[in-house]
């Protein structure tokens, strides 16, 4: 698990950035952190590394943004509104992390153990009124079976 | 209730404008089904029947039983809203000129239900099809009031669309030339309502609950931020806000029992306000354009309603403000949109698809 501090959203939006170098084609990140933590600013900075020109925006009641960049796709879901698992579901997004594009995921506590096993852990703690803590914990190794 | 003649009801497909046009439409952008029944004569738009499967209650829907249908859960509802659709505006399949459906911005499994079903029901009845711009159905809904102009006596307008999902200006003119002035680079307007609601501990949704809160109380009396509101673009910027809000209320916390809370919340609904009436006002001052009409689940909030006709008032303009029930996702905006642009010889192909990144 890595931590790295930010100290405002600019940085947050960078951190974002370099992290997307570390994803592989059809990854998943669960991204967590508290109402205000950020996270949009995170995914602004996923995109930015996609190669995407515009600026992402909340899903939060679009649910699903697509962000076409000129190096990859991110797919942006906000499942904040959501409230059961099937609900989450309803939004097409397993069509999404089936394909090769990579898919962020934010209020991931909402798919409850639909949640793939093998997604990154993204969690952003507010730690005053501009600096953030971010945790990034990479997917478990695939256990080989026996 | 318009009733046309039917004479005048059959028009074939032809290339050049028509006067008269009716249309059933589908929306299924999101969470909502719905379906309309429009007729446009001359410019001007009469919404024949207008049924949301959320407030299906009130229609005979399923023969007098309503199901309850979770959000997204377009497939059971379609058919039997369009029917009800059709039977409140009294009217059949061969009485209509076009069937329309919306093909984005949207949820693209959403989408997909309604342009698909709305394509299958034209081939079937023999009608043509036209997909709808979702934002372009918000563009019109204002046009849709009993009052409001024909579409054939006004010049260009300018739109603000505040929703849960969007936070927009937008100039347009009467054949639906549309540009896009101003959005939200982060949080919608309507997002910014809800998630203050839920960090008072309104609950969630919580838009109406703390524009109620708010009534009353003084909004000065907590300076929040007003994001990009000095910046020289006429973008929008509402996600500093909740943050704001929330370190305030850990320093000062506050709840409903509070004398002061109600100062809060009205500071609060007060820094969402500003910038939406601030940047309008500019962006009419800066095209010179009179015509105001506004739109969207937030539109209405009677706040902002009251800050909108000062302006307008201020800068010499005539406001339109969305009928309630147009405000939020609804068919009627859709049937608008596509009647008109059938009006202006326009059709879709059958073999078009859904666009859910439509800008």
């Amino acid at each position: 698990m890595d931590l790295i501090t930010s100290k405002n959203a600019e940085e947050t939006r960078r951190i974002g950035a370099q992290f997307l170098a570390r994803l592989r084609p059809g990854d998943i990140v669960a991204l967590s952190g508290d109402l205000g933590a950020g996270k949009t600013h995170f995914v602004k900075g996923m995109a930015d590394a996609c190669g995407f020109a515009g600026e992402a925006t909340s899903p939060t009641f679009t649910l699903l943004h697509e962000y076409a960049g000129s190096r990859s796709t991110l797919w942006h879901a906000d499942l904040y509104r959501l409230d059961s698992p099937e609900d989450c579901l309803s939004t097409g997004i397993e069509e999404i992390w089936c394909g090769r594009d990579i898919t962020v995921i934010e209020w991931p506590d909402r798919l409850g153990s639909l949640l793939p096993s093998d997604a990154w852990r993204v969690d952003i703690t507010i730690t005053g009124e501009h600096t953030r803590t971010i945790s990034i914990t990479p997917p478990l190794p695939k256990t080989t079976a026996l | 209730m318009i009733r046309l003649q039917s004479s005048l009801r059959r028009k074939k497909a032809v290339d050049c404008p028509v006067s008269r046009v009716i249309c059933l439409a589908l929306e299924t952008s999101c969470d909502e089904t719905a379906a309309s029944v429009v007729a446009w004569e001359s410019g001007k738009f009469h919404v024949l029947s207008s049924i949301i499967s959320s407030q299906a209650q009130k229609h005979a829907v399923f023969g007098g039983v309503v199901p309850e249908l979770a959000s997204r859960e377009h497939l059971p509802a379609m058919h039997p809203l369009c029917r009800t659709a059709l039977e409140e505006a009294g009217l059949g399949l061969d009485d209509l000129d076009v069937v329309a459906a919306t093909r984005g911005p949207g949820l693209a499994v959403a989408l997909l239900m309604g342009h698909s079903f709305a394509k299958a029901l034209a081939v079937a009845a023999g009608k043509p099809f036209l997909g709808v711009n979702h934002i372009e159905g918000h563009l019109l809904s204002p046009f849709l009031a009993a009052q409001a102009p024909s579409l054939s006596e006004v010049g260009e307008w300018l739109a603000l669309v505040v929703s849960g999902g969007h936070t927009m200006i937008l100039r347009a003119t009467p054949s639906l030339a549309c540009q896009r002035l101003a959005t939200t680079r982060d949080d919608a307007a309507g997002e910014a309502f809800d998630k203050g609601a839920k960090i008072l501990g309104l609950g969630y949704p919580g838009g109406p609950a703390l524009e109620k809160a708010a009534r009353g109380g003084d909004a000065k009396s907590v300076d929040f931020p007003r994001g990009m509101l000095h910046s020289p673009e006429l973008d929008f910027s509402f996600s500093g806000l909740k943050t704001a809000l929330k370190i305030y209320l850990s320093r000062h916390p506050s709840d409903p029992a509070d004398a002061r809370y109600r100062d809060i919340c009205a500071s609060y609904q007060q820094a969402i306000l500003d910038p939406l009436v601030s940047k309008f006002r500019r962006a009419v001052r800066e095209t010179g354009i009179r015509l105001l009409a506004v739109a969207g689940g937030v539109a209405c909030n009677r706040a902002l309603r009251a800050e909108l006709e000062k302006m307008a008032q201020e800068e010499g303009a005539t406001l339109l403000l969305a009928p309630p029930e147009y405000c939020t996702d609804n068919a009627a905006m859709i049937g608008a949109v596509a009647s008109l642009r059938f009006s202006l010889g326009e059709r879709s192909v059958l073999t078009e698809d859904i666009f859910p990144q439509y800008a």
